[in-house]
């Protein structure tokens, strides 16, 4: 995969240069067709019954009734589709309706298909259900203490649903050995996708006995698994055609209820069903951003190497698994890809709470560690009045080095990164020395490129691209992979053109069907640019080389001395030598058969053997570093940011102007967290959704958002098609962290909790006045039955990667 | 309740259906007239996803009566093509600022009624006219940029995106 990056830079014709992606014309003339855009004859709608009580045991359902209301042609509940399914393998915890017992508010319970959406919706009230109301686990805390009742019954412990207890070198030693030591607790609050696309599923039940599914979802291999599981239906006779997501941003990336509910419909009624789900059903199906509540104890040098790193996360994972566990792991992975660390130590705990699930959502479990992380560094800066963006530099992570936790950094561009964004805003003469009420803040952060291991666990590739060339000189491209809104289908097209000396309308891209594309894992971990990008080089070069040995053949010409460019086939030597590429082809087929190939791609496996090494691990990791420039108002506590410069390693950008826009995105989303975002619930008993609508959940307009000077800095990585990195996650991170310390540098307090409301820094402004500690933020960390740590070697101190022997572990 | 025969004048043609009387003309628009182009995002007038022009005015389809749209001219984004792509389109297209393209037609027609009112608008003048539109996608800067270079075009200068919209400052 690496020799089309050997063509060298000069070579390229489309990669780097700015595109018009292939959907563009499509998508802004209305004529894209999302989920809910598809209609079919005969078709019904279906709507879903949802728990009013956010932990109850189902004593009686009875739908009679309901199957007498006008137009209604199928009613389903529990009892229907008895088989449990989840994301991950090990939480196979969700029913498509609930069995016997409800877990949050929203959760599924019945499902009705009739003739309109109104008489599903009436048939839906009609359905009696009585529940037998069940105390409830509110919180990270009840989720730690109470043992009655349980939400589950399985877990590491009561309600809490998964222990992670790792150390990496002796991080007692390393506080020792440190100048100094802080310790710092932070509070994250769950905030959620808002996709604009409602989810949307329709199934039809064909006469061959075969199922077709489409939906807007990020998913649709992992979809196709659980459909076919719950379904009893061979994978073989189900087909998953994930439709263009309007808006994903991990939200649609959890197998749902919804979906499988309008499959089972369509197979009893024969007829096709589609569901819309509403803007509240939205806010019940979330699985975003966890809760996370977290304690950093950080021990530095004078100069801010870090000796020793101990990080305690608790995360609030609402009423099922979801990717729950891979989400725990994930708070403790990356905080060893920036600065150098020579110890860390990382305990996670994930609670189950009667509330909305939580689940992935862009920078997936990485984003709360990385706010308190980087807030920490700032105090650390400030407390040995060092620069805090030149603290950062002299610590950076080496390329081509491992980390204490065992994870393999390529390349890295972050000292770029903070170079540029010092540099633009000005930094070294403004920051600190602002008037009060202005300041400056930076943060650095790094995401993956593609998660290093699939959901479970296999040694079949993450990613297939299989190509088509058709003698009238157009070639065909299909994967699994799926269109966010992210330009995957376009990246598809771009590598098939480049290497094929084609233009882009001269590419097909079929992806996103299970029948007719070969697998592609799903649109998350930032991995399709990466791995699918791999797998399309890999079989576009297979097309490259068969040309070249039949057209050199046919020219009399060495196959090495055949270049493919400008839709032609020639001889390097004497370009006017050659054929047109549909020549090309036509003489290729004469020669081998139909032309056809495929590519597939599988990350490089990773040095860590240990229980948990299985997520953090990347092909390549991105670096971005970000300033924020804030005005706070002492009366109100308002805070505004007119200004963000980020600087984003890309490794190489396939598409500038889409990665200027996945940067720019992302910078937004991490602003609307930063200020106002909250998945809050009501503190009664009901435990319900406080604000599930679009208006009471707030999100930034043009009016908050701010300017934004991006910076794409180009270092290509050699696991990277072309040197390509991710671009569609790691912008995000830097943000909230950039905000709070640009919100101390203007009125000296620190909030230590996201999102950033006015009446947290009021208050944190109050306190000071008052003479007290600046701060508004948690102030402990709650106590954790830790399992015994698994101890694993970083790779200075002779370790291989696995955790060392029982017998061999230090005793404390 | 007895269904309503309606005429509409979408796009300049003459569209006649029969809807409930309580229909929205969002419905009436993807529902009857498979005008699908017109999107939803949570059909209570808070995202501006289904904004349509009503007589050249800003409309939240999602909260019109159908019914009550008679005798008026709608624009949906399917009119907007006529058929090579509207300035505002092709500028879309061009930079990026449709990524997921959900909330696009939305904002393609809240933008070409500013357009008509203003040919040069400000960045905080198109900020103000695009303030009801919500974008989860891009941050909104490629959305500007697109308005500003669609603008410039339609004034009859040979724009192009600039250095920084595509590369970013060096």
């Amino acid at each position: 995969m690496a020799s089309s990056e050997s063509r060298g830079a000069d070579a390229l014709r489309i990669v780097g240069t700015p595109q018009t992606k292939i959907d563009a014309v499509s998508k802004v003339t209305g004529r894209t067709l999302f989920a809910d855009d598809l209609k079919l004859p005969r078709m019904l709608f279906a709507k879903i019954l949802r728990s009013p009580h956010p932990h109850a045991r189902l004593t009686r359902i009875d739908v009679s009734k309901a199957l007498e209301a006008p137009g209604v042609k199928a009613i389903i509940t529990g009892a229907d589709l008895p088989i449990p399914f989840g994301i991950l393998p090990v939480s196979q915890d969700e029913h498509v309706l609930a069995p016997d017992q409800v877990r949050f508010v929203g959760d599924p319970v019945a499902a009705v298909a009739a003739l309109t959406e109104d008489q599903a919706l009436v048939a839906t009230k009609l359905i009696e259900v009585d529940y037998e109301l069940l105390d409830t686990i509110k919180s990270i805390n009840d989720g730690l203490t109470k043992t009655t009742p349980l939400i589950h019954d399985y877990g590491d412990k009561d309600n809490i649903h998964k222990l992670i207890n790792l150390e990496f070198g002796d991080v007692e030693e390393g506080f020792e050995e440190a100048d100094h030591v802080r310790e710092d607790v932070f509070f994250f609050e769950g905030n959620t996708h808002l996709p604009i696309e409602q989810h949307a599923s329709l199934a039809d039940w064909g006469a061959d006995g075969k199922l077709t599914l489409w939906s807007s979802t990020q998913t649709p291999h992992y979809l196709h698994r659980a459909a076919s599981k719950v379904l009893e239906l061979s994978p073989a006779h189900l087909r998953v055609i994930a439709c263009p997501n309007g808006g994903g941003f991990g939200g649609k990336s959890d197998p749902f209820s919804h979906e499988i509910a309008v499959c089972k419909l369509s197979m009893l009624t024969g007829r096709p069903v589609k569901i819309s789900l509403t803007r509240e059903e939205v806010f019940y199906c979330h699985r975003g951003r966890h809760p996370v509540l977290m304690s950093f104890k950080t021990g530095v040098d004078k100069n801010g190497r870090i000796k020793g790193m101990h990080l305690r996360t608790a995360l609030d994972g609402g009423g099922y698994g979801s990717y729950g566990v891979a989400s725990t792991y994930y708070t403790g992975a990356l905080q060893t890809v920036t600065y150098e660390m020579e110890r860390y130590k990382f305990q996670g705990a994930r609670v189950f709470t009667n509330k909305v699930p939580c689940g992935p959502k862009r920078g997936h479990g990485t984003v709360q560690p990385r706010f308190g992380q980087e807030v920490q560094l700032d105090k650390i800066a400030v407390d040995l009045k060092l620069d805090p963006a030149e603290m950062r530099l002299q610590n950076l992570v080496k390329p081509d080095s491992t980390t204490a936790n065992w994870l393999y950094v390529s390349t890295i561009g972050l000292g770029q990164c903070i170079e540029k964004v010092v540099d633009g805003s000005d930094w070294k003469t403004r920051y600190g020395k602002l008037p009060y009420g202005k300041g400056l803040g930076i943060a650095c952060s790094s995401y993956l490129s593609g998660a290093g291991l699939p959901i479970y666990w296999n040694k079949m590739p993450h990613s297939g691209v299989q190509l088509k060339c058709d003698r009238g000189g157009g070639v065909t491209v299909f994967c699994g992979s799926t269109d966010i809104g992210q330009g995957s289908d376009s990246v598809l097209a771009y590598i098939v053109a480049e290497v094929l000396g084609l233009e882009l309308v001269d590419i097909r891209v079929v992806t996103a069907d299970t029948d007719l594309t070969p697998v592609d894992l799903g649109s998350y971990s930032s991995r399709v640019t990466l791995h699918t990008g791999n797998a399309a080089i890999e079989a576009s070069e297979k097309i490259r080389d068969m040309i070249a040995q039949a057209v050199g053949d046919k020219l009399e010409v060495p196959a090495e001395r055949i270049r493919l460019a400008d839709r032609r086939a020639f001889d390097v030597e004497d370009p006017e030598v050659g054929v047109s590429f549909a020549e090309a082809i036509q003489i290729t087929e004469s020669s081998v058969g139909t032309v056809g190939s495929l590519g597939s791609y599988t990350p490089p496996r990773s040095p860590g053997r240990y229980r948990g090494a299985g997520v953090g691990p990347s092909a390549a990791y991105s670096y971005s570093a970000a300033i924020a420039e804030v005005d706070v108002d002492p009366e109100t506590g308002f805070v505004s940011v007119p200004k963000i410069w980020i600087g984003h390693d890309i490794g190489r950008s396939l598409n500038p102007i889409a990665v200027m826009g996945q940067v720019e995105g992302g910078v937004y989303m991490g602003l609307g967290e930063t200020l106002m975002e909250e998945m809050a619930y009501r503190e009664n008993r009901n435990l319900m959704h406080r604000i599930p609508s679009m208006l009471d959940y707030k999100s930034p307009t043009t009016h908050e958002m701010s300017d934004v000077v991006t910076y794409l800095i180009e270092d290509p990585d050699p696991n990277g098609p072309f040197g390509a990195k991710e671009a569609g996650q790691g912008p995000l991170l830097p943000i909230m962290p950039a905000v709070a310390n640009a919100v101390y540098d203007a009125v000296g307090v620190r909030v230590d909790e996201i999102p950033i409301t006015p009446e947290k820094v009021l208050e944190a402004i109050r306190k000071k006045e008052q003479g007290k500690e600046g701060r508004y933020g948690p102030k402990e960390f709650p106590d954790v039955p830790w399992p015994e740590p698994a101890q694993v070697l970083p790779p200075w101190e002779g370790g291989d990667g696995r955790e060392t022997d029982p017998p061999a572990r230090k005793v404390k | 309740m007895a269904k309503l025969r309606v005429t509409l004048r979408v796009n300049g043609e003459e569209r006649e259906a029969l809807i409930e009387p309580q229909a929205t003309l969002l419905e009436v628009l993807r529902e009857d007239l498979e005008l699908t182009g017109t999107k939803h995002g949570c059909e209570l007038g808070e995202c501006g996803a289904c904004t349509v022009l009503i007589d050249g005015t800003p409309v939240i389809s999602c909260l019109a009566l159908g019914r009550a749209c008679q005798e008026k001219d709608i624009r949906t984004v399917e009119g907007m093509a006529d058929p090579e792509p509207h300035a505002l389109q092709t500028a879309f297209a061009e930079l990026g600022a449709a990524q997921c393209g959900y909330c696009t037609p939305g904002f393609l027609l809240t933008a070409e009624a500013l357009l008509e009112e203003k040919s040069e608008p400000t960045r905080d003048d198109i900020k103000d006219a695009l303030a009801g539109n919500l974008c989860r996608c891009t941050g909104y800067i490629k959305i500007y940029e697109a308005v500003e270079l669609a603008a410039a075009r339609m004034r009859g200068e040979n724009a192009q995106p600039t250095q920084e919209a595509i590369y970013g400052q060096q």
